[in-house]
């Protein structure tokens, strides 16, 4: 997917004066992160606490063990008759899957969510190949149906007021008309189940890969992860490889804190462990099972400071608890990954030249972290990624002669001091509109005032102490 | 959090903060009024300036560190630090030790004065043990909280202002569902990015104009600053106080004997 998240600022400004979008973005959020409480801590503060730290443990343990587990999942696989491939980029993962269809002489196909194919831009990739592709999340069939990309990685259509589905569903899938939400999902789910039973081929994504045994697992609710995956002839599913876990207990734990912390449920109504094909003694299934490694950019993560962005099992919790988020929607982030989390990796995996503004696109409040299943520490990251806009040397000319001299007056008490008098003598004349970068302050809210006197002074005026300074 | 020692019976060395020194220097005083009235025995390092921490936000790590390195020498002495704002002091206890991981010269000075570091509140609460000012408000006033994010998160502040205020005659306080949530300052964010800032800071004054009290109470004068500037601008009244000037107005007269 082409990556506009250079272009934040304006893209965030537009939606923060969408209102339809704000309405959608404030309800979807807000219900999201009053759930995710609820859910998270139904057993009390300390059980969910703990749960969230048993999980962290377990995603970087299996972050530390990352090749050896991914050699491990590999063989497993191929020992249940899992095809394995690897990608090193889009490219090639999107290679892959038509080789496969060639192979297999695939006309249709069905997807469930996956976020990883967005990165690939896989639909267009099979589009481009006359292969019919159909999205069959209820949010993934809307985003399709209006030539969108999903704006959160649970809830695609959470920038969508109903009415404005509704009006989708009416124009493009001939829905007769309708304010029910019931009766637009069963119209949705009608024409979709009839897409199912013609497909040649089945595409899915992976919330995680055990190791031990080489399953995929896939949490869904709304019972289309199932029909991708069984229905057609063919399934592939295709992952990135920070999704490898070691153990079946490993999975016990993230099978709870993944569903809580996404969509406040303790489980998701459906949960698929797949371990390989259709065997000689089984009625149904697909005959040939692929799974398709994508690194795309991960590697790259493993090694530095930045490795702990891979723990993300994508349970989108940190972008419904982030203001930023709340006030913008998804869109304005850019890419495929929006909220916190994109902030951190879409500058990781597409370069951070591509995606300057998002380190600076939150307040640091911590939210994220306080609420990340996994114990993410986003805001060290995005305050690690500013470093790095710093030494390559994309501060802006205006913050780096502003810092410099800032610095150079701010380590010297005495000229602080000078300062800090010459502020307060210009105190009366402070404009209502600030020049220069700090225009953005004065837009919403009024200059700060200087004290007549400063607190140093008045310090000495109490206790008679002379200035001296160290 | 790991165990500090006790900074009982010890001198306490006032870090203002910059903000606190140049634009609201009697909430500086307020801290001195309390810290003296418990008995505590204040100093003020002269050369001290800045945390250093708008350089580091903003990336500028280099800065950041020239200017905290002039706050290891003005608290060469110190034996405990106290400052009222919970952003300055999650800069000095989590981000120096950091900052200085690596540097032979200051490293040592960093994690010793990152340890003997506190909050205002948290100092008074959890380091001398007291909940109780025996003060009192000269008239009633309803109180909400609004938590800072960083001394929420980052130094797990939230029940200290709350059991002070709690013991003051007077006082009354509402919770409301908005204590937690970001005002939207975050420093450079709030100029970077002010249309998102700006956002934020909307829906804060809506809740703020929402909410039945008097007073919103924070432990950061950058937030109040953020809040009571933009409900100004908005030309609506700003009833954003700190959390010191509070609790040194329930000292003045004491609590009422009956
Ligand atoms: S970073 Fe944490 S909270 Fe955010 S999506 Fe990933 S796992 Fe969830």
């Amino acid at each position: 997917m082409e990556n506009r998240s250079n272009n934040f600022i304006a893209a965030a400004q537009i939606a923060i004066h969408d209102a339809d979008l704000q309405t959608a973005v404030s309800f979807g959020t807000h219900s999201g992160f009053s759930k995710r409480q609820a859910a998270m801590f139904a057993d009390g503060e300390e059980h969910g606490q703990a749960m969230r730290q048993q999980a962290a443990a377990i995603k970087r343990h299996g972050l530390n063990h990352l090749p050896d587990l991914l050699e491990q999942a590999e063989a497993n696989m191929q020992a249940n008759g899992i095809q394995v491939l690897w990608a090193v980029d889009s490219a090639e993962a999107n290679q892959h899957v038509l080789e496969i269809a060639q192979r297999h002489n695939v006309q249709s196909v069905v997807k469930s969510k996956s976020m990883v194919t967005e990165e690939t831009g896989l639909n267009h990739a099979l589009e481009a190949a006359s292969i019919e592709v159909l999205e069959t999340d209820l949010g993934e069939y809307i985003v399709q149906l209006g030539e969108e990309t999903p704006s959160h990685i649970v809830v695609p259509i959470v920038h969508k007021t109903k009415e404005s589905i509704r009006d989708l569903l009416i124009e493009k899938a001939n829905m007769p008309p309708t304010d029910d939400t019931e009766a637009m999902a069963r119209f949705a789910r009608e024409t979709l189940r009839q897409r199912f039973l013609a497909a040649d081929m089945g595409i899915s994504g992976g919330n995680f890969i055990l190791a031990e045994t080489g399953s995929i697992c896939l949490v869904s609710n709304e019972g289309n992860a199932r029909l991708t995956t069984s229905l057609p002839r063919v399934h592939v599913a295709l992952v990135g490889i920070e999704k490898v876990i070691a153990t079946v207990a490993d999975y016990a734990t993230l099978t709870q804190v993944l569903p809580r912390s996404a969509t406040g449920q303790t489980m998701t109504v459906y949960t698929h462990l797949i371990n390989g094909p259709r065997q000689p003694d089984e009625t149904d299934g697909p005959e040939h099972v692929y799974v398709i490694f994508v690194d795309n950019g991960r590697s790259d993560i493993y090694n530095t400071d930045y490795v702990e962005a891979l723990a993300c099992i994508r349970c989108g919790a940190c972008l419904n608890g982030c203001p930023v988020y709340q006030a913008t929607g998804g869109h304005a982030y850019g890419w495929v990954y929006p909220g916190p989390i994109g902030a951190v990796i879409t500058p990781l995996l597409t370069g951070l030249e591509n995606a300057s503004p998002l380190p600076y696109a939150s307040s640091l409040c911590g939210m994220c972290k306080a609420v990340c299943p996994v114990d993410i520490d986003i805001p060290r990251m995005l305050l690690d990624l500013r470093h790095d806009l710093v030494e390559m040397g994309k501060g802006g000319t205006v913050w780096n002669a502003g810092m410099k001299a800032w610095a150079l007056g701010t380590k010297s008490p005495t000229i602080f001091n000078l300062g800090g008098h010459a502020a307060a003598l210009a105190r009366h004349i402070m404009p209502k509109s600030l020049p220069g970068p700090l225009k953005g302050w004065t837009d919403y809210r009024t200059s700060p005032k200087f004290a007549p006197k400063s607190f140093r002074q008045l310090w000495q005026e109490r206790t008679g102490e002379a200035d001296e300074q160290s | 959090m790991v165990e500090r020692e006790s900074p009982q019976g010890k001198r306490v060395s006032l870090f203002v903060t910059c903000m606190v020194d140049m634009l609201y220097p009697d909430t500086g005083m307020s801290v001195v009024d309390v810290l003296t009235h418990l008995g505590v025995e204040v100093d003020f390092p002269m050369g001290q300036t800045c945390c250093g921490q708008p350089a580091f936000n903003a990336g500028y790590r280099q800065e950041a560190r020239q200017v905290a390195i002039q706050f290891l020498k003005a608290f060469k002495d110190a034996a405990v630090i106290v400052t009222p704002s919970g952003s300055c002091g999650a800069m000095v206890r989590h981000e120096y030790p950091r900052l200085f991981a690596d540097d032979p010269l200051w490293g040592d000075e960093a994690r010793r004065l990152a340890n003997i570091t506190w909050e205002f509140t948290e100092f008074i609460v959890d380091g001398l043990g007291i909940t109780d000012l025996n003060g009192r408000l000269p008239t009633p006033q309803t109180i909400a909280f609004h938590d800072s994010c960083h001394g929420l998160r980052l130094l797990g502040l939230k029940q200290a202002s709350r059991a002070l205020v709690g013991n003051l005659e007077n006082a009354t306080i509402v919770e409301w569902d908005n204590s937690e949530t970001c005002c939207g300052f975050g420093g450079l964010f709030s100029v970077k990015m002010a249309d998102v800032s700006g956002a934020m800071l909307a829906k804060k004054i809506d809740h703020i104009e929402q909410s039945e009290a008097d007073a919103i109470i924070t432990g950061d004068v950058s937030c109040l600053t953020h809040m009571n500037n933009g409900l100004q601008k908005q030309g609506k009244r700003p009833r954003v106080k700190h959390i010191a000037d509070l609790l040194a107005e329930g000292i003045r007269d004491g609590k009422s004997v009956e």
